[in-house]
């Protein structure tokens, strides 16, 4: 916690000098200040309660537990992916290799447990290679100044080509692994029928990790430091912040987020892991980074506004699936539609603040 | 000594040495490899090599595309989906003209197929020249809508269609060669012509360089991007059509799938940086050789071909770790380069490596 310590609290504050002004009139504008960062999330907030209703007054039955529910479980290995690639791209970089590594950690991982592993052990080995592809990914943008976007494909590639070599058909895990207790059903709400308001494990994890990166952020000086680079990498490096160290800590962690979105989607999916798990999963995660607010540039962004991106890309399917008229052809069409405007959103915001 | 030196630290060298590589391995294993027969029903030559330029054509086009894109500190994600879009206009033209000879037909569909990519193109580079999207962004907006613009096209079907001049695209053969591939080094000449004799090439280098320099020195950059953009795309839709062409059938998802990671690992192994800034033709066109026999190699050893990536990631790793300062600097004794005035590099003494000595000889 002693990140959160500012200046004012360590230095004596010095005699005689006037009392700084922080009348109702600097609170409005650094008010009008701070929601100028935050508008695209409210906005993407603002449509995300707007697709709800819609759905709900259209189709109904989408405020309901059941509903809900379901629709946060099948959508916690995205929460997590979008927690890690909002660090990593609030630090200006990114990390294509998220969707390659989910379907090598989850197909090696089945296996180590069909080779009678320890069910426990390799749930961890499988968080462990997600956090190996990352340190390889790290070290290579660090010390030996590889594009992010470059190292990170490369590790995309070996991630899906090592799943391949280790297997091209589905394997599924052994009856009664601990990995399958990650996916047993809650409920928390006895609903009638079948409107329960259940939770899994796994949800419950992707909720951790949303809180645990939301403190990492803004209340450590490791997470302090990942905005400092994005905002300027030389700066944070004049100011002596561990850039390299950090650095290489961003992709490790955004691997072995990873990696432990392939545990939970495993677990969900009853313990099937394929090579071809989580083709444009990566996508997804920077999709809802970009939705949720965060500047592909670095520097800003919310790690909760990232969740309010998951749900907008959430509500987006909900529709198209419940509608059932708009042909699943248009589905990349308008998630490319929505991703574009807010990119829009965020350079006209971005441009009116540099003027 | 110098020479070899020179040639050492140039990028595509080490393209060609992995294609030779590559097919050593593949003789080793086969010794008749390499050989060259004629199919007796055709009457045209079949092998192995040939097979490698024919898959290659496409590949050659798109990083040719994406190699002036990179040029200009930009990147182009949406090529894979440029080819499937190109392919399905040109499968369902030729589909609705249902002409299966037709030369016209086939002009027809090259003809809307390009069409539709350029315009597709525009779009991107005024994303990114007019409302200063990030390349990144913009094009990777461009590549979902893409692959969903195929299949409104398609109506989400893989149609496929007979048209014979269109087939001979890359079924044919000029000089015994596969008629794409030449089509495609042809091509490549003439846009190697017209970056080199005119300003154009320069100015997209000047553009990635420095953009604030070259826009003080006069170049206006919107209309080289947007060109740059539309050239990419254009040269996409016909690397879509060369890979259609082949199996005479458009597939709304695996048309194109990736191809775009294929084509910056090209441009890559051709060493053009991604910074930005020198582009070099010849070397894009080369990586692409390189990744269509990497292809090929891996299919003929028996690996899966979804396993194909890990190859890949092995050559990308390899090759940017061979262009990466620190390691020159230790294998090479050379200190990193004067080339970055700015940020002091640590110097790679204290590395506590005798092969320093061997550079300033």
């Amino acid at each position: 916690m002693s990140g959160s310590r500012t200046l004012a609290e360590v230095v004596p504050p010095a005699p005689g000098l006037p009392e700084v002004d922080q009348a109702p009139r600097g609170l409005w504008s650094r008010l009008w200040e701070r929601s100028q960062t935050l508008l695209p999330t409210l906005v993407a907030l603002l449509l995300l309660f707007g697709m709800l209703i819609y759905a709900e007054i259209a189709y109904g039955r989408v405020f309901h537990a059941g509903t809900i529910s379901s629709l946060l479980v099948s959508f916690a290995p995205t929460i997590i992916l979008a927690v890690g690639m909002t660090i990593v791209i609030i630090s200006a970089g990114i990390d294509l290799s998220v969707g390659a590594v989910v379907a090598f950690s989850s197909v090696a991982g089945v296996m180590l447990m069909n080779l009678g592993w320890n069910g426990w052990v390799s749930i961890i080995l499988m968080i462990g290679f997600g956090a190996l592809f990352g340190l390889i990914a790290g070290v290579m943008i660090q010390y030996f100044n590889v594009q992010p976007f470059i190292a990170t494909l490369a590790m995309m590639f070996l991630a899906r080509g090592l799943a391949s070599i280790l297997s091209t058909t589905p394997v599924v895990a052994p009856e009664g692994s601990p990995l399958l207790l990650l996916a047993t059903d809650w409920k928390l709400i006895d609903g009638p029928k079948v409107n329960d308001f259940t939770i899994t494990p796994g949800l419950l994890i992707a909720i951790v990790v949303v809180v645990g990166a939301v403190f990492f952020m803004h209340r450590t000086r490791m997470g302090r430091t990942v905005y400092g680079i994005g905002g300027s990498e030389s700066s944070a490096q004049l100011m002596g912040l561990p850039v390299a160290k950090t650095r290489v800590w961003i992709y490790i962690i955004s691997g072995a987020l990873a990696g432990l979105a392939g545990v939970v989607y495993t677990a969900e999916v009853g313990g099937k892991a394929q090579n071809v798990t989580g083709i444009g999963w990566e996508l997804d995660a920077i999709a809802a980074v970009v939705i949720g607010g965060t500047l592909l540039t670095g520097g800003a962004g919310y790690v909760l506004g990232s969740i309010i991106g998951v749900f907008v890309i959430a509500a987006l399917r909900l529709i198209i699936t419940k509608d059932g008229t708009i042909n699943p052809e248009y589905l990349t069409i308008i998630t490319g539609a929505v991703l574009l405007a807010f990119v829009l959103l965020q350079r006209a915001l971005t441009s009116r603040r540099k003027q | 000594m110098k020479r070899l030196k020179t040639a050492l630290r140039t990028p595509w060298f080490w393209g060609i040495v992995g294609i030779f590589l590559l097919l050593l391995v593949n003789t080793l294993k086969d010794p008749a490899y390499l050989a060259i027969g004629v199919n007796p029903t055709t009457g045209l030559l079949t092998g192995n090599l040939l097979d490698i330029l024919r898959v290659s054509a496409p590949i050659i086009l798109i990083a040719l595309g994406m190699t002036f894109v990179i040029a200009t500190e930009g990147i182009d994600l949406s090529v894979g989906s440029m080819m499937a879009v190109g392919g399905a206009v040109a499968m369902e033209t030729l589909s609705n003209i249902g002409d299966p000879t037709s030369v016209g037909a086939m002009l027809t569909a090259i003809a809307l197929a390009i069409l539709l990519a350029v315009l597709l193109g525009a779009v991107n580079g005024v994303l990114v020249a007019v409302v200063g999207l990030q390349p990144f962004i913009s094009t990777l907006v461009m590549m979902l809508a893409g692959r969903g613009i195929a299949r409104v096209i398609t109506g989400g079907q893989n149609t496929n269609a007979t048209n014979e001049p269109f087939r001979q695209l890359a079924n044919g053969q000029i000089l015994g060669l596969p008629t794409s591939f030449v089509l495609a080094i042809v091509i490549v000449l003439l846009i190697a012509l017209l970056m080199r004799r005119t300003a154009l090439g320069l100015m997209i280098e000047s553009i990635g360089i420095n953009p604030h320099a070259s826009r003080l020195a006069g170049i206006r950059p919107r209309p080289i991007l947007i060109a740059v953009y539309v050239l990419s795309a254009g040269l996409a839709a016909v690397g879509g059509l060369f890979s259609v062409s082949e199996v005479m059938t458009v597939s709304v998802s695996g048309t194109g799938n990736q191809m775009e990671l294929d084509a910056i690992l090209a441009v890559v192994i051709g060493g053009t940086s991604l910074a930005g800034g020198k582009f070099s033709i010849f070397g894009s066109t080369v990586g692409a050789l390189l990744i269509a026999t990497l292809n090929k190699t891996v299919l003929f050893l028996g690996v899966p071909s979804a396993a194909t990536p890990a190859f890949k990631a092995l050559v990308i790793i390899a090759l940017v770790l061979l262009q990466s300062e620190r390691i020159r600097s230790w294998a090479f004794g050379r200190k990193p380069s004067a080339r970055k005035p700015s940020g002091p590099e640590r110097p790679a003494v204290g590395t506590g490596n005798p092969v320093t000595k061997e550079a300033v000889a």
